[in-house]
């Protein structure tokens, strides 16, 4: 490996301090699964990395039906893969994570860094946004907090300064009668990066009446993104099979797929409708609680 | 600048200097000589490397040797039980004989070291418990069946 300094920064002051001094020549460590790799590849050669596992206060995660689910920045994908809470509460969320990686990468991996290293394919992203997730950013002005999902500018890019922090996701209790469903399309199961995401939280009235939907797409645009004339034909419709069939074709029509190495862009495009109808079903039946 | 670290390794003491940009695969193979941990892609795609750190599998090639202080590492050099008169296999080692599951080896020691992490945590997996539990982890020779069945066997008991 190229070499670097190392450095165990033990407050958030401290790390942030040594972002600013090493401005650009730094990369923060937090579960490495992507510094490491990019490392090795020369995609980024930091001279200084600073190991933010010591600080205190950051590897949290609590659910509580006012304050919602708040995950620290250290907190695995692994420990949000397995939390009752997540997978009662936030069931996209929680397919997302178990999609990720494989377990080896996913115990080391932390949700805050799929955010940071904001790919337009990252699991956790869809499920985050679909359910009003904000993140907390700490810098050398104190602290902010930006929607999640006006966070991501462009492909790998977001709203963070160089020197700051993100210590903390903060995702809203769900509503009654709310179902949450992530498929992840990808060309086999596990350690695969999706070629289509679709993220839906679905909430119904009485009679299946959709009160509320968002249905979030990744790895289709350069960022997550949300289908809106998607979302506007299932709100304050019944929800059948032909509404959620209309949904998936404006949802297709939405997408904006690249083709890559992975996939054709009219390929993923198709996917797009196959996955959005079945995460809307599946959401659905959940949020009718037959599932 | 090299660092003291100081490790717990199949349960014993290590005190070492490693410069911080040195994976822990990389300590564990050349600076340690514990070469059952193998180099497969060295950036997390394969599971060869696999370890347990502070009971959770990793990969040993995504963490560096220095995040290693003050950590409890398990590798497939410490499955095996001494004995008086020798050794004694883990019952995974046991079963992986019994069925057939290794053909070149290489992928062994991770396959191995993921399915001891599984059963540490489930100790009678289902078939699809396992093959998810081993999703990180490739082999090119065996068609993965008879790693499965060996690692059902082995949950099942005597």
């Amino acid at each position: 490996m190229r070499r670097f300094e190392y450095i165990e920064p033990v407050t958030l002051d401290e790390a942030v301090a040594l972002l600013g001094e090493h401005s650009g020549k730094a990369s923060l460590l937090a579960g490495g699964t992507d510094l490491l790799v990019e490392i090795k590849e020369h995609l980024r050669e930091p001279d200084y990395v600073i190991n933010i596992k010591k600080i205190e206060g950051l590897h949290t995660l609590t659910y509580n039906d006012k304050d919602g689910l708040i995950i620290g920045s250290l907190t695995t994908v692994r420990e949000v893969e397995k939390s009752t809470d997540v997978n009662e509460k936030y069931a996209g969320l929680a397919q997302a994570a178990s999609a990720l990686g494989s377990i080896q990468v996913r115990n080391r991996a932390t949700v805050a860094g799929n955010i940071c290293r904001a790919s337009p394919s990252a699991d956790t992203l869809p499920p985050l946004i679909a359910d009003g997730a904000a993140v907390k950013l700490f810098g050398r002005d104190g602290e902010r907090v930006l929607l999640l999902e006006e966070f991501f500018t462009g492909p790998g890019k977001t709203q963070m300064a160089a020197d700051e922090i993100l210590v903390e996701i903060a995702v809203p209790p769900p509503s009654p009668h709310t179902g949450k469903a992530y498929i992840k399309h990808g060309r086999r199961k596990a350690m695969e990066l999706a070629t289509v995401g679709v993220a839906v939280t679905l909430t119904l009235d009485s009679g299946d009446i959709c009160s509320d939907v968002r249905i979030v797409l990744g790895a289709v645009a350069p960022t997550p993104i949300r289908a809106l004339k998607a979302e506007a034909v299932l709100r304050g419709k019944v929800v059948d099979e032909r509404v959620i069939e209309e949904a998936a074709v404006r949802a297709r029509a939405e997408s904006r797929p690249i083709s890559d190495v992975r996939s054709s862009a009219s390929y993923r495009r198709e996917m797009v409708y196959v996955q959005s109808r079945r995460a809307l079903g599946l959401a659905f039946n959940r949020a009718r609680g037959i599932i | 600048m090299k660092k003291l670290i100081t490790m717990s390794l199949n349960g014993e003491t290590h005190e070492i200097a490693i410069l911080p940009y040195r994976s822990l695969l990389d300590v564990l193979r050349q600076d340690l000589g514990l070469t059952g941990t193998k180099k497969g892609c060295d950036v997390g795609d394969c599971g060869a490397c696999t370890v347990i750190m502070n009971g959770k599998a990793v990969n040993a090639c995504l963490v560096l040797g220095v995040e290693a202080n003050g950590a409890q590492i398990e590798t497939i050099e410490g499955l095996a039980e001494i004995t008086a008169n020798g050794y004694k296999l883990h019952p995974l080692q046991e079963s992986f004989l019994e069925y057939g599951a290794a053909q070149c080896g290489f992928c062994t020691p991770g396959m191995i070291m993921a399915a001891k992490s599984l059963l540490d945590e489930n100790p009678h997996p289902t078939e699809a418990e396992v093959r998810f539990a081993i999703a990180g982890n490739i082999c090119r020779c065996t068609g993965f069946s008879k790693i499965v069945e060996a690692i059902v066997h082995a949950g099942n008991g005597e």
